[in-house]
């Protein structure tokens, strides 16, 4: 049985624990897809083979970001890290550096208490008793 | 830094977690809303307005043979609730107080957690149409606490009437939940557990609101859309107070109005 997304035991984990894990096991794997279909483009020489392999690659690019973005969603000091380094021209390692300053320092959302804008991130309470 | 201008605040990171715990703890019984309309966001503090997806007329055109339209948007509201706190009160709290006074941020708190439920439920002037305004359903009578079962099955059946789909949720002014939570029926049933039951959905302690509001819970029927969640900031001090604020940005708007039937004391 696949249960390798587990490092500690699965019951002692509380449920959403349990779902992070799986996401970034899923993440892992859809990483893993890309980087196989970057190979097999590279030596296929079938234009009509490259069109699909090129086609199910661009789906790995969606489920990559999409697990991506779940779990941005629930770690603020993940999200405000990847906020300062993606999509930003320039020096990768520099914005690598200033990101996690500004996360784990001052307030930021990687500091006790604080989410990433500062909020007290209530969200939606809708399963919340009472 | 933000704009909420914390890390200029003479409050040290330990008295942060204390304000912000405080803050979640007094604020999440009380907002109600939040347990019963669908929240979209948070989309930051310069987010200014919801879509609608809906257009005006422009009287004639910029030039001949061109006609225009403009946008329709909805603003979104701003909640702002100021206290100050004791700074002689949160250095004992860096010592390691568990006692310390914060009944001024605790009654900031409750004020916009009301404001938030009275906007939601019963709306705000021209900037917000609240659920039980804008429902099409004549309002109920509640009348007895121990009757309170018979118009809350009424607007249910109502809601299925109209083709809207349970689970229902019921959000309960203070008095009218304290009423509920005190009676039992006869043969000692819990009038709690025999609302629930007609509802198939949570009852909800939501002060501000009057009376009570029937809604459904299957989604797209409400939207609480959030700018900036509800945050602390900082505005002053002096040697021996801090000023803060609580404070949120957020549009709401009722999709089906015909989802809810208010309940009228």
């Amino acid at each position: 049985m696949g249960f390798d997304q587990y490092h500690e035991p699965p019951e002692e984990l509380p449920p959403a624990t349990r779902t992070f894990a799986r996401l970034c096991a899923s993440l892992t794997e859809e990483a893993e897809a890309i980087g196989w279909y970057e190979q097999r483009i590279a030596l296929e020489t079938d234009p009509e083979a490259l069109a699909v392999m090129r086609d199910a690659q661009g789906e790995e690019f969606k489920h990559f970001s999409m697990d991506l973005e779940f779990l941005l969603r629930r770690t603020p000091p993940w999200r405000e890290v990847a906020h300062g380094i993606l999509f930003q021209p320039g020096d990768i390692v520099e914005h690598g550096e200033e990101a996690e300053a500004e996360t784990f320092e001052d307030g930021g959302a990687g500091s006790e208490g604080a989410f990433e804008d500062g909020s007290l991130g209530l969200g939606s309470l809708r399963g919340a008793s009472r | 830094m933000n704009h909420l201008l914390r890390s200029h605040a003479p409050i040290s990171d330990g008295g942060w977690s204390v304000l912000d715990e405080e803050a979640r703890e007094r604020l999440a019984p009380a907002l109600a809303a939040r347990k019963l309309v669908d929240f979209s966001g948070p989309r930051g503090w310069e987010y200014s307005a919801t879509n609608l997806g809906r257009v005006s007329p422009l009287p004639g055109g910029p030039a001949e043979g061109v006609s225009g339209l403009q946008r329709r948007v909805l603003p979104v509201v701003e909640l702002r609730a100021d206290f100050e706190l004791s700074r002689s009160e949160l250095r004992d709290a860096d010592r390691g107080a568990d006692d310390v006074d914060l009944e001024a941020l605790d009654k900031a708190a409750h004020q916009v957690a009301v404001a938030e439920n009275v906007a939601v439920f019963h709306g705000w002037g021209d900037a917000i149409a609240g659920i039980a305004e804008a429902s099409p359903h004549e309002p109920l009578h509640l009348g007895e606490a121990d009757a309170y079962p018979r118009p809350v099955a009424r607007a249910v059946e109502r809601l299925l009437c109209s083709g809207v789909a349970g689970a229902y949720g019921l959000a309960l002014g203070s008095d009218d939940y304290r009423r509920v939570a005190e009676t039992a029926e006869h043969g000692g049933y819990p009038l709690l557990d025999h609302l629930r039951k007609i509802l198939e959905g949570p009852i909800v302690w939501a002060p501000g609101v009057e009376g009570a509001v029937v809604v459904s819970l299957r989604g797209g029927d409400f939207v609480f859309e959030s700018g900036q969640d509800l945050s602390i900031g900082y505005d002053s001090h002096d040697s021996d107070v801090v000023r803060l604020y609580l404070e949120e940005s957020f549009s709401f708007r009722v999709a089906t109005p015909e989802a809810a039937v208010a309940l009228r004391p």
